[in-house]
C-alpha cells in the first residue's frame, strides 16, 4: 500500500476472493452487503492520494516507522551460521505489528463513514492497537474478548479501558480467540449498518484477507528495501512465526516474486504436534470452512472445528488465513512449527543475548531462524519477522518457568 | 413442483401459514429424534428444519448455540443424523430440510452429503455461511440430487440483490425478518411488512418469515403477509423444557390467520 515499486507478477486474490482454491466469502447473507461496499470503498482508498498520504503520516508520526532493521550480532555468534537480522515490528507503537493494520482499517471505516469500531482479540495486542486507533481517530470501540483470555490478559483489558475501547466478555465456547470471532460476527449481523468489523488477522471474507496482508506489507517493502542498503542484496531467508497470519502475510508478500529467497512460515506446535494440544494448522490441520473464509484448520473427521494450543495467545487460533493455505499447497512458503519449551528457550536466548524481550508469538520464529542459520554459512543472510515485544508475556513466561525448573 | 413448495401451498390452501419449527438433532440425544419429529407431524408442522450441530455457530444466537453444544456432546454427527433419518423416515410423512453450516458438509464431502441425503429422503438444505455469490457447487450437487437449496434472504438487502437471489431460489424463499442472529425478538423495525411484501410480490415461490419469531401474536402477524414462518429458537428451547403445551399452541396460532384476519 505504502510502496509497491517492486516487480509485481503474484497476483492474488480474484474476484471473488480467493487466493487459488482458499478464501472466498462464507458468511451469512446480511454481511454480503458490507463485504461489497467494503471492497469498494477499499479499492478506491487505495487509489486516492490523500488516504495513502494520510495513512503514511500515522505510520510515520504516530506509529515510528520505519522501524530499524537490526543485525543482531550476538544472536549471530550463538547461531554460529548466517547473519541474523531483526525487523523490529517490537518498536511500533503499542508493541506490536499489529497497529499497522488497526489505524489503516480505522481511518478506512471512518472514510465509509461507519462510527462504531468491532473488533476480536485473543492475547489483547490487536484489542489495545484497535482501541488505540479508535482513541485517535475518536471513534467508538467495542472489542469482544474470550471469557478465558481476559483472565489469562487481565491488564490488557485495563489497557484497552484506559483508551476508551469497551471490552465484551465472551462466555460462547470454550472462552477463547475463535469465540470471541463467532461473536464479533454475530455483532456485526446485527449492527452492520453503522460499524466496521477490524479484523486482526489475515482471515475471515474476502476482502479482509487481503486488506489485512495490504496494510502490513510495510514490513515486507521497509525489508527488502533495508536489506538491499545494508547488504547490497536480498536475504537467503526470512522467518516469521503464524497464527492467523498477519505479520508473516505482510513480510512475506514483496518477497514472494524473489524466488531466491526462501520463505519460513512458523506455527505453534503447542505440547508438540503428536499429543494433538497445538494450534499448527497447515503442519497439522486440513481445509474447511470458518469465520467466512475456506482455509486449513484444525477439525476433528466429522469437520467440527478442534481448539487451538498454544503458550502464545497471539497464535492461539484454529486457523490459518487463506493466502497462507494456497502458499502452503503451492509450496512458495515453507511451513513448520515450534513447541512451547522451544519458544520460551528463544525468548531466553534472545533476552540474554541482544537485551530484546520477544514476544512468545515472535519468539517461534526467533527459535527456528536460529536452527536454520546454525546450518548455514557466515555469508548467508537469514531476516526475523520480530512482530512484537514480550513485556505482555512476562506473567505467562513466569508461571510456564515456575512450573518448570523454577528458574529463569 | 417441490415437496416442500406443495406442502406450504396445501397450508396456505387450508387456511392458515406453513409453520415450519426448528429442532436441534442430538440435543438430548438422537435416541429422540423419531418421538420429536412424530410430535411435531402430529401437532400440525407444516415441514420441519433439522438443526446440524457444528461447533461454531456465528449465525445462531444462546439458545441454537446451547442445544448444538449438548447435541456435540451427545456425540452427534452429520453422519448420525443423516442415518437414523433413513431409519424413521418411512414414519414421518412431512418434508424434513436440514440446516447445516458448510463445514460439516465440507469434511462429508459435497456430492456424497447430497446423495445420501437424497437417500434419506431429505428435502432441502439450508446452509446459513454459504451467501449467493459462493453457492453454486453446493446447488449443484443438491440440484443432481432433486433437493432444494432453500435460500435465506434478509429484507434489509438492497433490492437488486433481493431480486436476483429470489429468481435463483427453490423451494421456499427463507425472508430473514431481521438484521441479527437467531433468537427470540419482542419487535421488528417498523419497515419489515413492507419490505415483506415487496419480496412476496416478487418472489414466485411461497416466502417464509424466520429469525426472532417466538410468540402465537408474531405467528398471527407474519403469517397474514408471509405464507408461513419458522420457528427456532421458542421451539427448541420448549423441546429442551419438555413444555410440549407451547409448541402446540404456537404450531395451532398458524392454522386460522384467515379467520384471525376476518
Amino acid at each position: 500500500m505504502v510502496n509497491t515499486k517492486e516487480k509485481n507478477i503474484y497476483q492474488a486474490p480474484d474476484k471473488a476472493g480467493r487466493f487459488g482454491e482458499y478464501g472466498g466469502r462464507f458468511v451469512p447473507e446480511t454481511l454480503m452487503p458490507a463485504l461489497l461496499e467494503l471492497e469498494t470503498a477499499y479499492r478506491d482508498a487505495k487509489e486516492d492520494p490523500k488516504f495513502v498520504e494520510k495513512l503514511d503520516h500515522y505510520l510515520k508520526d504516530y506509529v515510528g516507522r520505519e522501524n530499524p532493521l537490526y543485525f543482531a550480532e550476538r544472536l549471530t555468534e550463538a547461531a554460529g551460521g548466517a547473519k541474523v537480522y531483526l525487523k523490529r515490528e517490537d518498536l511500533n507503537h503499542t508493541g506490536a505489528h499489529k497497529i499497522n493494520n488497526a489505524i489503516g482499517q480505522a481511518l478506512l471505516a471512518k472514510r465509509m463513514g461507519k462510527t462504531k469500531i468491532i473488533a476480536e482479540t485473543g492475547a489483547g495486542q490487536h484489542g489495545v492497537a484497535t482501541a488505540t486507533a479508535c482513541a485517535l481517530l475518536d471513534m467508538e470501540c467495542l472489542v469482544f474478548m474470550g471469557k478465558e483470555d481476559i483472565r489469562r490478559q487481565e491488564l490488557n483489558v485495563f489497557r484497552m479501558e484506559l483508551l476508551g475501547a469497551s471490552v465484551v466478555s465472551v462466555d460462547q465456547g470454550s472462552g477463547t480467540l475463535k469465540d470471541a470471532v463467532n461473536e464479533a460476527l454475530r455483532y456485526w449481523v446485527a449492527n452492520v449498518s453503522d460499524t466496521h468489523y477490524v479484523i486482526g488477522s489475515a482471515l475471515g471474507p474476502h476482502p479482509f484477507p487481503e486488506i489485512v496482508r495490504d496494510f502490513q506489507r510495510v514490513i515486507g517493502v521497509e525489508t527488502r528495501h533495508q536489506i538491499l542498503e545494508k547488504e547490497g542484496r536480498l536475504p537467503d531467508a526470512v522467518v516469521a512465526c503464524v497464527g492467523g497470519g498477519s505479520n508473516s502475510i505482510g513480510m512475506f508478500h514483496p518477497f514472494v516474486d524473489d524466488t531466491e529467497v526462501a520463505l519460513y512460515g512458523v506455527e505453534a506446535a503447542g505440547s508438540g504436534i503428536e499429543t494433538g494440544k497445538h494450534a499448527a494448522a497447515l503442519t497439522g490441520g486440513r481445509p474447511g470452512a470458518l469465520h467466512g473464509a475456506f482455509m486449513y484448520l484444525l477439525q476433528d473427521e466429522a469437520g467440527q472445528i478442534n481448539e487451538a494450543h498454544s503458550i502464545s495467545a497471539g497464535l492461539d487460533y484454529p486457523g490459518a488465513g487463506p493466502e497462507h493455505s494456497h502458499f502452503r499447497d503451492t509450496g512458495r512458503v515453507t511451513y513448520t512449527s515450534v513447541t512451547d519449551e522451544q519458544a520460551l528457550e528463544a525468548l531466553k536466548m534472545l533476552s540474554r543475548k541482544e537485551g530484546i524481550l520477544p514476544a512468545l508469538e515472535s519468539s517461534h520464529a526467533v527459535h527456528y531462524a536460529v536452527e536454520l542459520a546454525s546450518g548455514m554459512s557466515s555469508d548467508e543472510i537469514v531476516v526475523i519477522c520480530l512482530s512484537g515485544r514480550g513485556d505482555k508475556d512476562v506473567m505467562t513466561v513466569r508461571d510456564a518457568l515456575k512450573g518448570g525448573n523454577g528458574h529463569v | 413442483m417441490s415437496e416442500i413448495t406443495k406442502a406450504i401451498l396445501e397450508a396456505r390452501e387450508s387456511g392458515g401459514c406453513a409453520f415450519v419449527p426448528y429442532i436441534m438433532a442430538g440435543d438430548g440425544g438422537l435416541g429422540r429424534l423419531k418421538e420429536d419429529l412424530l410430535f411435531l407431524q402430529e401437532a400440525g408442522a407444516t415441514a420441519v428444519e433439522l438443526g446440524i450441530p457444528f461447533s461454531d455457530p456465528a449465525a445462531d444466537g444462546p439458545v441454537i448455540q446451547e442445544a448444538g453444544l449438548r447435541a456435540l456432546a451427545a456425540g452427534t454427527t452429520l453422519k448420525a443424523v443423516i442415518e437414523e433419518v433413513k431409519v424413521i423416515r418411512d414414519d414421518v410423512h412431512i418434508p424434513i430440510i436440514f440446516m447445516t453450516y458448510l463445514n460439516p458438509v465440507l469434511s462429508y464431502g459435497m456430492a456424497g452429503f447430497a446423495n445420501d441425503c437424497q437417500e434419506a429422503g431429505i428435502a432441502g438444505v439450508i446452509v446459513p455461511d454459504v451467501p449467493f455469490e459462493e453457492s453454486e457447487p453446493l446447488e449443484d450437487c443438491l440440484r443432481m440430487n432433486g433437493i432444494d437449496l432453500i435460500r435465506l434472504i434478509p429484507l434489509s438487502a438492497p433490492e437488486e440483490r433481493i431480486r436476483k437471489i429470489a429468481e435463483a431460489a427453490e423451494g421456499f424463499i427463507y425472508a430473514v425478518t431481521v438484521d441479527g442472529i437467531t433468537g427470540v425478538r419482542d419487535s421488528f423495525g417498523g419497515t419489515t411488512d413492507s419490505r415483506l411484501e415487496q419480496l412476496k410480490e416478487m418472489a414466485t415461490i411461497p416466502v417464509l418469515a424466520g429469525f426472532g419469531i417466538s410468540a402465537p401474536d408474531q405467528v398471527r402477524d407474519f403469517g397474514r403477509t408471509a405464507d408461513g414462518v419458522i420457528v427456532g429458537s421458542a421451539i427448541v428451547d420448549a423441546l429442551h423444557r419438555e413444555d410440549r403445551e407451547l409448541i402446540k399452541e404456537l404450531i395451532s396460532s398458524a392454522k386460522n390467520i384467515a379467520v384471525a384476519a376476518e
